[in-house]
Protein backbone atom coordinates (compact mmCIF):
# COMPACT_ATOMS: atom_id res chain seq x y z
CA UNK A 1 0.00 0.00 0.00
CA UNK A 2 2.89 2.29 0.69
CA UNK A 3 4.15 1.67 -2.55
CA UNK A 4 0.74 3.00 -4.31
CA UNK A 5 0.67 6.10 -2.38
CA UNK A 6 4.44 6.82 -2.94
CA UNK A 7 4.49 7.12 -6.30
CA UNK A 8 4.08 9.90 -8.65
CA UNK A 9 2.70 7.41 -11.51
CA UNK A 10 -0.27 6.26 -9.07
CA UNK A 11 -1.10 10.25 -9.56
CA UNK A 12 -0.44 10.26 -13.16
CA UNK A 13 -2.93 6.82 -13.51
CA UNK A 14 -5.76 8.88 -11.37
CA UNK A 15 -5.87 11.71 -13.52
CA UNK A 16 -5.67 9.61 -17.14
CA UNK A 17 -8.50 7.74 -15.56
CA UNK A 18 -10.25 10.83 -14.75
CA UNK A 19 -9.85 11.63 -18.52
CA UNK A 20 -11.18 7.89 -19.54
CA UNK A 21 -14.12 8.38 -17.60
CA UNK A 22 -15.04 11.83 -19.21
CA UNK A 23 -14.07 10.47 -22.00
CA UNK A 24 -16.82 7.51 -21.86
CA UNK A 25 -19.22 9.90 -20.86
CA UNK A 26 -18.63 11.82 -24.14
CA UNK A 27 -19.23 8.93 -25.99
CA UNK A 28 -21.99 7.80 -24.62
CA UNK A 29 -20.79 5.11 -22.77
CA UNK A 30 -22.66 3.79 -19.27
CA UNK A 31 -20.49 3.98 -16.08
CA UNK A 32 -20.95 0.03 -15.63
CA UNK A 33 -19.12 -0.17 -19.03
CA UNK A 34 -16.39 2.26 -18.51
CA UNK A 35 -15.78 0.45 -15.04
CA UNK A 36 -15.49 -2.89 -16.57
CA UNK A 37 -13.19 -1.55 -18.95
CA UNK A 38 -11.07 -0.52 -16.58
CA UNK A 39 -11.31 -3.63 -14.58
CA UNK A 40 -11.03 -6.18 -17.51
CA UNK A 41 -8.56 -4.35 -20.18
CA UNK A 42 -6.86 -2.59 -17.24
CA UNK A 43 -4.28 -0.43 -20.13
CA UNK A 44 -4.92 2.81 -20.95
CA UNK A 45 -4.07 3.47 -24.03
CA UNK A 46 -5.71 0.91 -25.31
CA UNK A 47 -8.94 1.72 -23.66
CA UNK A 48 -8.67 5.38 -25.30
CA UNK A 49 -8.83 3.63 -28.35
CA UNK A 50 -11.33 1.27 -27.52
CA UNK A 51 -13.21 4.43 -27.16
CA UNK A 52 -12.04 6.85 -29.44
CA UNK A 53 -12.64 4.25 -32.33
CA UNK A 54 -16.28 2.85 -31.07
CA UNK A 55 -17.41 6.03 -30.43
CA UNK A 56 -16.30 7.45 -33.88
CA UNK A 57 -18.53 5.00 -35.04
CA UNK A 58 -16.10 2.74 -36.08
CA UNK A 59 -17.02 -1.37 -36.63
CA UNK A 60 -15.92 -3.98 -33.64
CA UNK A 61 -13.50 -5.90 -36.13
CA UNK A 62 -11.87 -2.11 -36.74
CA UNK A 63 -12.07 -1.62 -32.85
CA UNK A 64 -10.29 -4.85 -32.09
CA UNK A 65 -7.69 -4.75 -34.65
CA UNK A 66 -6.30 -1.11 -33.43
CA UNK A 67 -6.58 -2.24 -29.94
CA UNK A 68 -4.57 -5.55 -30.62
CA UNK A 69 -1.96 -3.78 -32.17
CA UNK A 70 -1.80 -1.24 -29.40
CA UNK A 71 -1.46 -4.42 -26.75
CA UNK A 72 1.51 -6.13 -28.30
CA UNK A 73 3.84 -4.37 -25.82
CA UNK A 74 2.02 -6.58 -23.18
CA UNK A 75 3.64 -9.48 -23.99
CA UNK A 76 7.12 -8.71 -24.04
CA UNK A 77 6.81 -6.84 -20.81
CA UNK A 78 5.07 -10.24 -19.02
CA UNK A 79 7.93 -12.13 -20.68
CA UNK A 80 10.56 -9.83 -19.10
CA UNK A 81 8.85 -9.18 -15.38
CA UNK A 82 8.02 -12.96 -14.89
CA UNK A 83 11.49 -14.76 -13.74
CA UNK A 84 11.33 -11.67 -11.48
CA UNK A 85 8.74 -13.08 -9.55
CA UNK A 86 8.84 -17.03 -9.72
CA UNK A 87 10.52 -19.71 -7.20
CA UNK A 88 11.88 -23.41 -7.93
CA UNK A 89 7.81 -24.13 -6.94
CA UNK A 90 5.44 -21.34 -8.27
CA UNK A 91 3.29 -22.90 -10.52
CA UNK A 92 2.10 -21.36 -13.99
CA UNK A 93 -1.53 -20.59 -12.38
CA UNK A 94 -0.02 -19.03 -9.67
CA UNK A 95 0.96 -15.88 -12.03
CA UNK A 96 -2.28 -15.49 -13.50
CA UNK A 97 -3.26 -12.69 -11.92
CA UNK A 98 -0.18 -10.87 -11.88
CA UNK A 99 -0.33 -11.12 -15.33
CA UNK A 100 -3.34 -9.17 -15.80
CA UNK A 101 -2.53 -6.57 -13.83
CA UNK A 102 0.92 -6.18 -15.85
CA UNK A 103 0.56 -2.57 -17.95
CA UNK A 104 3.52 -0.10 -18.52
CA UNK A 105 3.13 1.24 -14.51
CA UNK A 106 3.35 -2.03 -13.27
CA UNK A 107 6.22 -2.97 -15.33
CA UNK A 108 8.73 -0.03 -14.40
CA UNK A 109 7.48 -0.60 -10.88
CA UNK A 110 8.71 -4.04 -10.88
CA UNK A 111 11.58 -2.97 -11.92
CA UNK A 112 12.43 -0.59 -9.55
CA UNK A 113 10.51 -2.44 -6.48
CA UNK A 114 10.93 -5.86 -6.69
CA UNK A 115 14.56 -6.05 -6.12
CA UNK A 116 13.68 -4.94 -2.33
CA UNK A 117 11.20 -7.69 -1.83
CA UNK A 118 12.07 -10.90 -0.83
CA UNK A 119 11.59 -13.39 -3.93
CA UNK A 120 8.89 -15.83 -2.04
CA UNK A 121 6.80 -12.94 -1.15
CA UNK A 122 6.89 -10.79 -4.92
CA UNK A 123 4.12 -12.47 -6.16
CA UNK A 124 1.85 -11.33 -2.73
CA UNK A 125 3.28 -7.82 -3.44
CA UNK A 126 2.64 -7.64 -7.29
CA UNK A 127 -1.32 -8.42 -6.33
CA UNK A 128 -1.13 -5.86 -3.49
CA UNK A 129 0.18 -3.32 -5.82
CA UNK A 130 -2.00 -4.12 -8.54
CA UNK A 131 -4.95 -3.87 -6.60
CA UNK A 132 -4.02 -0.61 -4.93
CA UNK A 133 -3.35 0.56 -8.19
CA UNK A 134 -7.08 -0.55 -9.43
CA UNK A 135 -8.86 0.83 -6.22
CA UNK A 136 -7.41 4.10 -7.64
CA UNK A 137 -7.95 3.87 -11.27
CA UNK A 138 -11.90 2.62 -10.58
CA UNK A 139 -12.46 5.40 -8.42
CA UNK A 140 -10.86 7.87 -10.86
CA UNK A 141 -13.10 6.63 -13.46
CA UNK A 142 -15.87 6.83 -11.78
CA UNK A 143 -15.23 10.42 -10.87
CA UNK A 144 -14.36 11.28 -14.52
CA UNK A 145 -17.47 10.06 -15.64
CA UNK A 146 -19.46 12.10 -13.27
CA UNK A 147 -17.39 15.48 -13.70
CA UNK A 148 -17.43 14.75 -17.21
CA UNK A 149 -20.19 17.73 -18.66
CA UNK A 150 -17.47 20.20 -16.47
CA UNK A 151 -14.72 19.66 -17.58
CA UNK A 152 -13.04 22.37 -20.22
CA UNK A 153 -11.14 21.06 -23.58
CA UNK A 154 -7.74 22.37 -22.03
CA UNK A 155 -7.86 20.16 -19.32
CA UNK A 156 -8.91 17.06 -21.83
CA UNK A 157 -5.86 17.95 -23.62
CA UNK A 158 -3.49 18.15 -20.60
CA UNK A 159 -4.72 14.63 -19.00
CA UNK A 160 -4.18 13.58 -22.83
CA UNK A 161 -0.42 14.89 -22.48
CA UNK A 162 0.04 12.98 -19.40
CA UNK A 163 0.77 9.65 -21.30
CA UNK A 164 3.47 10.30 -23.30
CA UNK A 165 5.14 12.18 -20.87
CA UNK A 166 4.73 9.63 -18.17
CA UNK A 167 5.60 6.29 -20.17
CA UNK A 168 8.97 8.37 -21.81
CA UNK A 169 10.22 9.86 -17.92
CA UNK A 170 9.15 6.31 -16.20
CA UNK A 171 10.69 3.86 -18.55
CA UNK A 172 13.94 6.25 -19.20
CA UNK A 173 14.33 6.13 -15.46
CA UNK A 174 14.42 2.73 -15.80
CA UNK A 175 16.68 2.51 -18.51
CA UNK A 176 19.96 0.87 -16.84
CA UNK A 177 21.80 -0.82 -20.07
CA UNK A 178 23.07 0.73 -23.33
CA UNK A 179 20.44 -1.31 -24.87
CA UNK A 180 17.60 -0.12 -22.74
CA UNK A 181 18.61 3.77 -23.84
CA UNK A 182 19.03 2.91 -27.49
CA UNK A 183 15.70 1.21 -27.61
CA UNK A 184 13.56 4.30 -26.34
CA UNK A 185 15.71 6.55 -28.65
CA UNK A 186 15.62 4.38 -31.63
CA UNK A 187 11.92 3.25 -31.03
CA UNK A 188 11.10 6.69 -30.64
CA UNK A 189 12.88 7.86 -34.08
CA UNK A 190 11.53 5.23 -36.22
CA UNK A 191 7.89 4.74 -35.41
CA UNK A 192 7.32 8.58 -37.54
CA UNK A 193 9.36 7.22 -40.36
CA UNK A 194 7.30 3.98 -40.25
CA UNK A 195 4.13 5.66 -39.52
CA UNK A 196 4.41 6.67 -43.04
CA UNK A 197 3.55 3.38 -44.35
CA UNK A 198 0.34 2.94 -43.35
CA UNK A 199 1.04 -1.21 -43.02
CA UNK A 200 -1.73 -0.88 -39.72
CA UNK A 201 1.16 -2.53 -37.48
CA UNK A 202 3.60 0.20 -37.65
CA UNK A 203 4.51 0.18 -33.77
CA UNK A 204 5.32 -3.95 -34.18
CA UNK A 205 7.58 -3.27 -37.04
CA UNK A 206 8.90 0.32 -35.29
CA UNK A 207 9.25 -1.67 -32.26
CA UNK A 208 10.79 -4.80 -33.41
CA UNK A 209 13.60 -3.08 -35.44
CA UNK A 210 14.81 -0.69 -32.71
CA UNK A 211 14.93 -3.39 -30.03
CA UNK A 212 16.52 -5.66 -32.00
CA UNK A 213 19.42 -2.81 -33.43
CA UNK A 214 19.53 -1.71 -29.91
CA UNK A 215 20.39 -5.73 -29.07
CA UNK A 216 22.40 -5.80 -31.62
CA UNK A 217 24.54 -2.88 -30.25
CA UNK A 218 24.73 -4.45 -27.48
CA UNK A 219 25.63 -7.73 -28.07
CA UNK A 220 28.96 -6.02 -29.76
CA UNK A 221 30.11 -3.98 -27.03
CA UNK A 222 29.65 -7.26 -24.64
CA UNK A 223 31.98 -9.13 -27.74
CA UNK A 224 34.33 -6.48 -27.68
CA UNK B 1 -28.72 -3.97 -13.47
CA UNK B 2 -29.15 -3.44 -17.64
CA UNK B 3 -29.16 0.74 -16.89
CA UNK B 4 -25.91 0.67 -15.46
CA UNK B 5 -23.61 -1.16 -17.37
CA UNK B 6 -26.05 -0.93 -20.57
CA UNK B 7 -26.78 -3.80 -22.46
CA UNK B 8 -25.32 -7.22 -23.20
CA UNK B 9 -24.38 -5.75 -26.61
CA UNK B 10 -22.18 -3.08 -25.48
CA UNK B 11 -20.50 -6.00 -22.94
CA UNK B 12 -19.92 -8.20 -25.49
CA UNK B 13 -18.47 -5.52 -27.60
CA UNK B 14 -15.80 -4.57 -24.48
CA UNK B 15 -15.36 -8.42 -24.04
CA UNK B 16 -14.43 -8.69 -27.88
CA UNK B 17 -11.92 -5.71 -28.99
CA UNK B 18 -11.53 -4.87 -25.20
CA UNK B 19 -10.69 -7.55 -23.02
CA UNK B 20 -9.79 -10.13 -25.47
CA UNK B 21 -6.96 -8.28 -27.44
CA UNK B 22 -5.11 -7.41 -24.20
CA UNK B 23 -5.35 -10.24 -22.70
CA UNK B 24 -4.11 -12.83 -24.84
CA UNK B 25 -1.00 -10.67 -24.98
CA UNK B 26 -0.79 -11.12 -21.77
CA UNK B 27 -1.06 -14.69 -21.51
CA UNK B 28 0.96 -15.58 -24.41
CA UNK B 29 3.67 -14.10 -22.43
CA UNK B 30 2.92 -16.27 -19.68
CA UNK B 31 2.89 -19.57 -21.69
CA UNK B 32 5.85 -18.66 -23.95
CA UNK B 33 7.72 -16.83 -21.29
CA UNK B 34 7.87 -19.30 -18.73
CA UNK B 35 10.68 -21.24 -19.38
CA UNK B 36 12.74 -18.15 -20.01
CA UNK B 37 15.79 -17.44 -17.11
CA UNK B 38 16.14 -14.19 -15.07
CA UNK B 39 19.35 -12.83 -16.46
CA UNK B 40 19.45 -15.00 -19.84
CA UNK B 41 20.52 -12.88 -22.94
CA UNK B 42 17.03 -13.43 -24.60
CA UNK B 43 15.56 -11.15 -21.73
CA UNK B 44 17.33 -8.28 -22.86
CA UNK B 45 16.45 -8.51 -26.42
CA UNK B 46 12.99 -8.62 -25.27
CA UNK B 47 13.46 -6.03 -22.81
CA UNK B 48 14.72 -3.91 -25.51
CA UNK B 49 11.85 -5.04 -28.27
CA UNK B 50 9.25 -3.88 -24.82
CA UNK B 51 10.78 -0.74 -24.50
CA UNK B 52 10.80 0.11 -28.26
CA UNK B 53 7.26 -0.65 -28.70
CA UNK B 54 6.63 1.49 -25.98
CA UNK B 55 8.49 4.22 -27.37
CA UNK B 56 5.98 3.82 -30.52
CA UNK B 57 3.21 4.21 -28.55
CA UNK B 58 4.57 7.17 -27.22
CA UNK B 59 5.28 8.64 -30.71
CA UNK B 60 1.96 7.29 -32.25
CA UNK B 61 0.18 9.64 -29.41
CA UNK B 62 2.58 12.59 -30.46
CA UNK B 63 2.54 12.21 -33.57
CA UNK B 64 -1.11 11.41 -34.66
CA UNK B 65 -2.94 12.82 -30.88
CA UNK B 66 -6.23 11.47 -29.83
CA UNK B 67 -9.38 13.46 -29.00
CA UNK B 68 -8.89 17.24 -27.59
CA UNK B 69 -5.07 16.72 -27.67
CA UNK B 70 -5.63 17.28 -31.53
CA UNK B 71 -6.22 20.82 -30.44
CA UNK B 72 -2.32 21.55 -29.36
CA UNK B 73 -0.57 22.35 -32.52
CA UNK B 74 2.37 20.22 -33.47
CA UNK B 75 5.68 21.90 -32.13
CA UNK B 76 3.84 22.79 -28.85
CA UNK B 77 3.46 19.00 -28.28
CA UNK B 78 7.11 17.85 -29.18
CA UNK B 79 8.11 21.16 -27.25
CA UNK B 80 6.13 20.10 -24.34
CA UNK B 81 7.63 16.69 -23.87
CA UNK B 82 10.87 17.87 -24.45
CA UNK B 83 10.73 20.34 -22.02
CA UNK B 84 9.46 17.85 -19.39
CA UNK B 85 12.63 15.96 -20.94
CA UNK B 86 15.08 18.34 -19.64
CA UNK B 87 13.23 19.11 -16.60
CA UNK B 88 13.50 15.00 -15.85
CA UNK B 89 17.08 15.26 -16.37
CA UNK B 90 17.96 18.70 -14.58
CA UNK B 91 16.24 17.18 -11.70
CA UNK B 92 18.37 14.30 -11.40
CA UNK B 93 15.31 11.71 -12.75
CA UNK B 94 12.67 13.27 -11.16
CA UNK B 95 9.40 11.83 -13.12
CA UNK B 96 7.34 14.42 -11.03
CA UNK B 97 9.38 17.54 -12.12
CA UNK B 98 9.49 16.60 -15.72
CA UNK B 99 5.58 15.67 -15.86
CA UNK B 100 4.72 19.00 -14.31
CA UNK B 101 7.50 20.97 -16.23
CA UNK B 102 5.92 19.09 -19.44
CA UNK B 103 2.39 20.05 -18.54
CA UNK B 104 3.26 24.00 -17.56
CA UNK B 105 4.70 24.30 -21.18
CA UNK B 106 1.87 22.84 -22.69
CA UNK B 107 -0.49 25.21 -20.85
CA UNK B 108 1.53 27.98 -20.82
CA UNK B 109 1.83 27.86 -25.10
CA UNK B 110 -2.06 27.11 -25.14
CA UNK B 111 -2.75 30.30 -23.29
CA UNK B 112 -0.38 32.39 -24.61
CA UNK B 113 -1.59 31.22 -28.24
CA UNK B 114 -4.99 32.35 -27.12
Amino acid sequence: MQSVASTVLTLVLFATYLGIGALAHDTHFSLGWVLASTLLVWAGPAQIILISTLGSGATIVQAAVAVTVSAIRLFPMVVSVLPMLRTAQTKRRHLVLATHFIAVTLWVECYRLLPLVPRERRIAFVHGLGSGLLTVCLSATALGYGLAANLPQLFAAAILLLTPLAFLLSTARNCKQISDILALALGLALYPIVATLHTGVDILISGISAGTIAYGVHWWRERA
Amino acid sequence: MSGFFGDWHALLILVIAGFIPNEAWRLAGLWLGSGVDEGSEVLVWVRAVATAILAGVIAQILVQPPGALASVPDWLRYGAVAAGFCGFVATRRSIFAGVVGGEIVMLAGKWWLG
